[in-house]
């Protein structure tokens, strides 16, 4: 492998091993399905002129008035599971892909600025982050949801708010590290300005801790957008996310029509633990004192 | 120890004013409450006799002092919905949460330690990676999701255990105890294992850990030197010294137990005070909310607190100017 780039050499350290492969394609194709949702589903499930009452509560494989098959089953208001999962999917991925990327912008401005700074700028951020670790995510949230309401820009608010620090803690540790490293040095020492240095110098080199921390995250994000949805309290009713769907079947679970909630968890589980076994094979490459 | 001590309680005292603070702003934040409490056909003296009442024509810096000295000495105000003091309605069902989060720690504790030992043992073993990928779904997986599953197999399919509900409790010392009757066990039993499974998974990862490098340690190897039985080892040597990191995380954690068992008690109708947070949320009952909250913050520091004491106490190494 003499001559391959370092991206190579790690997409190549990635694939050595099959579970990681596998949860990589897996997850691949459950953004993919999300984002082809409304070709891939047999109806559109919130256009109620297409819902039957009399397809309600069907056990899957039944074949629904409008002649396609039930493959999921449908839920108490005659709704195909399938096509309200591969919706309920988009809705999940989304609210948790946003707040990632915004809370991850927000770590890494508030990371190196606490790293470039230090004193107590760096104190104050850092003891911020600890003071707001050392509560659990999901009862900070809740507290946010409670005081500001439902909606969609409300969860992606508490969600930003709960990870922010979990990212400004990676990027302050790696750029300490990195801002030691003699080819910093040498770029300033070079005459290289300050843009560029953080641009072209560090900010590759904070990557792959972010990265890591980024996917894992990113998990937890979907994981407590269904959590706070299943208690009521996330997602309004007209954005029907994964959570939503399995609060919905909730009821019916007692009475055997066991399908409108598993089949949602099911999208729910897998997208979670993909994204966790990415994550987990990302640190075992990027780490090299994992391997 | 004693400065470390009455530093830690400070900075405990001035998270929990701070707390107050953010709860009273936040509360201020969401709308006025003469609007919630009187009807809409109220003429302007009743609703200046009704904001008198509450206080609300005081300046904001004097509305605080009142919310503070009251949740001081305890009041917090009356619970729209049920018309009695909020705190009361918490207070009530404390017990049923604690011994939820009790029953799941216990479990994670005495499960994740043997667990985690036998994987740092033997970690390339087939039942060693099983233990494992059981930490790491415990991690990934939501409560709630669990908690359904379990429902699903253990109540719907096998018919084994009952889906909901508290069951029969025992009345020792003005507290009902469900631990101590069979009924009150089998329902307790599916939520507990639920709250468990996430820290069961941690405690598994962190018991591995300590036990893979204290193996490696040199205590380790002279204890084998000289002859020791591996038991003897382990019983002695490794045991003692991978407690201590375990031991401070199960009491730090059980804090967020609390927290979490307002999801594991909404999914199992468990009759705790997370299930009432939740009711109220609902129902905008206000009062309720609050003391929800500084009840479970003030728990949550006050455990910070303890496990940060215990675990000073427990290693040397770890008071600030101790000596080893």
């Amino acid at each position: 492998m003499t001559g391959a780039a370092p991206l190579q050499l790690q997409w190549a350290a990635f694939n050595r091993d099959n579970i990681a492969r596998v949860a990589l394609w897996l997850l691949v194709l459950l953004v993919a399905a999300a984002l082809a949702a409304p070709l891939l589903s047999p109806q559109n499930p919130y256009d109620l002129a297409q819902l039957d009452i009399m397809d309600a509560r069907q056990a899957p494989g039944t074949v629904a008035g409008a002649g396609y098959k039930l493959w999921l089953g449908s839920d108490d208001q005659g709704r195909d599971m399938l096509s309200a999962i591969l919706h309920g999917l988009r809705i999940s991925l989304a609210v948790a892909g946003i707040a990632t990327v915004i809370a991850m912008g927000i770590g890494l401005v508030a990371g190196l600025t606490a790293a470039r700074a230090g004193g107590w700028i760096d104190l104050a951020l850092m003891r911020l982050a600890d003071l707001q670790l050392s509560f659990p995510s999901i009862l900070v949230a809740l507290i946010l949801l409670a005081l500001t309401g439902q909606g969609l820009d409300r969860i992606i608010v508490a969600l930003v708010v709960v990870q922010w620090a979990y990212y400004a803690r990676t990027v302050r540790a790696a750029a300490i590290t990195e801002l030691k490293r003699e080819y910093i040095e040498a770029a300033v020492c070079a005459g290289v300005r300050p843009l560029r240095l953080l641009w072209r110098h560090l900010l590759p080199n904070i990557m792959p801790p972010l990265m890591v921390v980024g996917t894992v995250q990113m998990a937890q994000a979907v994981a407590l957008e269904a959590t706070l949805s299943f208690l009521g309290l996330g997602l309004p009713i007209t954005e029907p996310s994964l959570g939503l769907l399995i609060a919905n079947g909730y009821t019916h679970l007692l009475s055997g029509k066991y399908w409108i909630s598993f089949f949602p968890g099911l999208a729910l589980l897998a997208l979670i633990v993909t994204l966790n076994l990415v994550g987990d094979r990302l640190r075992d490459v990027f780490d090299p004192r994992s391997r | 120890m004693l400065t470390y001590a009455l530093r830690r309680l400070l900075w405990s005292a001035a998270t929990l004013w701070l707390m107050s603070l953010l709860v009273f702003a936040g509360v201020h934040a969401i709308g006025d409450p003469v609007a919630l409490l009187i009807s809409p056909q109220a003429d302007q003296a009743e609703i200046a006799r009704a904001t008198a009442l509450l206080g609300l024509d005081q300046p904001l810096w004097r509305q605080y002092l009142l919310f503070f000295s009251g949740a001081l000495s305890g009041d917090l105000g009356l619970s729209f919905v049920a018309s009695v003091p909020a705190i009361h309605l918490i207070l009530e069902r404390l017990p049923a949460t604690l011994e939820l989060a009790l029953v799941a720690m216990l479990i994670a504790v005495g499960l994740g330690i043997p667990l985690g030992l036998y994987a740092g043992l033997r970690p390339r073993s087939w039942p060693a990676r099983a233990v494992m990928a059981l930490s790491t779904l415990g991690f990934a997986l939501p409560t709630f999701w669990v908690g359904l599953m379990l429902i699903l197999v253990f109540a719907v399919q096998l018919g084994l255990l009952p889906s909901t509900g508290r069951g029969a409790t025992v009345e020792i010392g003005g507290i009902g105890w469900s631990l101590f009757t069979v009924d009150g066990l089998r329902h307790l039993l599916l939520p507990a294992l639920t709250l468990a499974l996430f820290k069961l998974g941690l405690l598994i990862r962190l018991t591995r850990a300590g036990t893979r490098e204290a193996l490696g340690l040199d205590y380790t190897r002279f204890a084998r030197a000289k002859g020791l039985a591996e038991t003897a080892v382990l019983r002695r040597h490794v045991l003692p010294n991978i407690l201590i990191p375990v031991v401070t995380v199960a009491a730090l954690e059980f804090g967020s137990l609390i927290a979490f068992a307002i999801v594991t008690e909404t999914v199992f109708a468990w009759p705790g005070m997370g299930k009432l947070l939740i009711e109220s949320i609902n129902l905008l009952d206000r009062p309720v909310i609050v003391a929800y909250l500084l009840v479970t913050i003030t728990l949550f520091i006050a455990i910070n607190l303890l496990a940060d004491l215990l675990h000073a106490l427990l290693d040397p190494r770890l008071r600030p100017g101790g000596t080893i």
